[in-house]
């Protein structure tokens, strides 16, 4: 909540002088404080613009310190160039009216800069003039192409830049495209011609070339590398998000009416089968959803590993299914199963079972935690409840299966039932030493009976 | 705290409002509750999206509202977060088909006092409503489990900052763990020899702290919800 108000705070400030000249500008979205090149009313890149907004001064002040830099040895450029390449454009969707005024003042400040530039490096005399000459054409070409690669790829069909009205569409951005590579070709060219001796241009030319052709046909196996990971990174994210849609609905519509369907089930035979059918579809459901049971508790189960918490999620939805019962699974941390953890989801599948044979309920309480030196699951019912000592020997459901079971690997039993109140079977299994826990929570405590 | 509903039903039924998108589920619960407890619950109003849900809250006053967590346009949270400033005296109870960790956290930690599955008895949903009307938490065996979860002292958990808020204390621990197994009120007060009225401030401020805590694992359950 802070954070959000803070962005959205820090957002408003640097556009508040912005708004006093175009009123319709809102503020853009962003969540991070950072330069955001405009996307409208820009002469370059919008990189003077973005500073202006992020900066929260007149636009026409940043222009004019971006052509004095260009005085300073032409720092101007390689600042400009810097926050060109490194400032990602503002989101779509800003809309900003431009007075003619600053357009034509950021024309003539761009044109100024370029001058100054020529001028200044004519006086100073270190470089002479058939190098400035083509070294400026090699700039505009420059300009051209990364312009082009900049907004060009994906351009809106109702982006009215000013420049868009006489160079619109995408064979007039393919034409800027080659007049800039075509400038770039002929500044060094020129270059090249006016420095050197024509045959030792032969020899480099060929030689670059071929550099460039080997680079080229070796590096083939990772371009395609790279266009074809990109392609399925692209087909991941597209089906993740549809799988994210698609579960959001199904939470919504399906998961809702099967909640119902089990709420107004009849009590008599039929309703209890449809209970049942509705209780196993939504696990199903559920674990789809979600991934595989145990998933819960803030511990998403990957798929496939084997711990405590998927395996008692996964008997309790097997007994619900035998009995129609309904039992709900709560874990607190989690544990790998090893032979003594899977005897005691064994205990507890037997405990659940017992209650719901001979409990006379609908609805099974268990809870498992996982500690660091223990392991406890407790199996809970509201049933009629029995008196231990005056069970029969012949049946040896609890003190059978369960007590044997669990003294064989080192645990106990704790029973305890009420008649008329319920039963509750507490299966306590001490950890060894060295067992690897997923989670252990330290708490280390050995009061709750 | 008021007092546990011990001395009969109360002179004036609790008003209820019934939040949900789905009108079959609305009908579902009005019909329950007027059915199975006409004495203590009356449901006076009902809304299937958020503005509507704002409306009917302002106008209908209701000392408890049933918020669904899923909705359109940002679901209970939504409801809760423009709700509350205006009517702090309002009870939320939340009710969910959901089970993720996330939905149930970030409704808690948007002010409701309880959490139970849209597949609760009538009866139990029935008992819940008056019992957050009077005051009480109601943690479903789940939520407690999801609490004591978030508390737990993990060997790689980021380091305790505010003591009195990051930490449960051993009792509220205790009963947490009771209730996690399905214990009621009364069971847990018989087994730890303390009164009921104790058990109930101990959850009261274990709710206090899973709302206001900064805990990692809260904030990250209260942030990363999968669904809208």
């Amino acid at each position: 909540m802070d954070e959000v108000t803070r962005a959205a705070s820090g957002a408003e400030t640097p556009e508040a002088p912005a708004t006093s000249e175009d009123p319709v500008a809102e503020p853009p979205p962003v969540v991070v404080r950072r330069i955001r090149r405009r996307r409208q009313g820009s002469v370059i890149a919008g990189v003077t613009g973005g500073v202006a907004d992020h900066l929260g001064v007149d636009i026409l002040r940043v222009r004019l310190v971006f052509v004095l830099l260009v005085a300073a040895a032409g720092a101007g450029f390689a600042v400009y160039a810097g926050l060109w390449l490194f400032c990602p454009i503002e989101p779509r969707g800003v809309e900003r009216r431009v007075p003619p005024r600053e357009r034509r003042q950021g024309l003539g400040l761009a044109t100024l800069g370029v001058l100054l530039a020529v001028v200044l490096s004519g006086l100073g005399g270190q470089l002479s003039g058939w190098v400035v000459g083509p070294l400026g054409v090699v700039l505009v070409g420059v300009a051209l192409v990364w312009r082009e690669a900049d907004t060009g790829s994906a351009r809106p069909a109702g982006d009215t830049g000013w420049r868009s009205r006489w160079l619109a569409g995408r064979r007039l951005g393919l034409l800027r495209l080659l007049a800039g590579a075509i400038l770039v070709a002929l500044g060094i060219a020129a270059f090249l011609l006016g420095n050197v001796d024509l045959s030792q241009v032969q020899f480099g030319l060929l030689a670059a070339l071929a550099t460039l052709a080997g680079v080229a046909v070796l590096t083939v196996p990772w371009w395609m590398h790279l266009v074809r990971e990109l392609g399925a990174e692209r087909r991941e994210r597209i089906r993740e998000q549809e799988r994210a849609d698609i579960a959001a609905h199904l939470h919504d519509s399906v998961l809702q009416t099967l909640a119902l369907i089990q709420k107004q089930a009849g009590e008599d035979g039929a309703g209890r089968d449809v209970r049942r059918l509705a209780r196993s579809q939504e696990r199903e459901l559920r674990a789809w959803l979600y991934g595989p049971p145990g998933g819960d508790a803030g511990h998403p189960a990957g798929p496939g590993d084997a711990t405590l918490a998927a395996a008692l999620a996964s008997t309790a939805g097997e007994v619900e299914d035998d009995y129609g019962v309904r039992v709900a699974p709560v874990v607190v941390g989690d544990a790998a199963l090893d032979p003594d953890t899977t005897a005691l989801v064994a205990a507890a599948r037997e405990a659940m079972v017992n209650a719901a044979k001979h409990a006379g309920v609908d609805e099974i309480d268990v809870y498992a935690e996982v500690e660091s030196d223990v392991v406890e699951i407790y199996v809970r019912d509201r049933g009629c409840g029995f008196d231990p000592d005056a069970v029969p020997d012949d049946r040896r459901g609890l003190a059978g299966s369960v007590r044997d079971r669990m003294t064989r690997h080192g645990g106990r039993v704790r029973l305890r039932s009420t008649s008329g109140e319920g039963t509750e079977v507490g299966l306590v299994l001490p950890r060894r030493r060295g067992a690897t826990g997923v989670a252990s929570p330290v708490a280390s405590e050995e009061e709750a009976r | 705290m008021s007092e546990p509903m011990s001395a009969g039903t109360p002179p004036e039924p609790v008003t209820v409002v019934v939040v949900d998108d789905h009108a079959l589920f609305r009908r579902g619960v009005r019909a329950e509750l007027e059915s199975l407890a006409r004495r203590t619950v009356s449901v006076v109003g009902e809304a299937g999206s958020v503005d509507e849900a704002v409306a009917v809250i302002g106008h209908r006053r209701p000392d408890v509202v049933l918020l669904d967590v899923h909705m359109p346009d940002g679901g209970g949270a939504a409801v809760l977060a423009r709700t509350r400033p205006d009517h702090p005296d309002v009870v939320f109870l939340a009710l969910s088909v959901s089970d993720a960790a996330e939905d149930v956290i970030s409704v808690i930690r948007a002010g409701a006092r309880g959490y139970v599955t849209k597949t609760i008895s009538g009866r139990d949903l029935a008992d819940a409503v008056v019992r957050v009307r009077a005051g009480d938490a109601v943690f479903s065996p789940r939520l407690a489990g999801f609490v004591l979860d978030a508390f737990a002292d993990r060997p790689g958990a980021a380091g305790v900052v505010d003591p009195e808020l990051d930490q449960l204390t051993r009792r509220e621990r205790d009963v947490l763990r009771l209730l996690a197994r399905g214990w009621s009120y009364k069971e847990i007060a018989a087994e730890l020899v303390i009164s009921v009225k104790t058990v109930e401030t101990h959850v009261s401020s274990v709710l206090r702290k899973t709302q206001s805590s900064n805990r990692h694992e809260l904030s990250r359950w209260a942030s990363d919800r999968r669904l809208v």
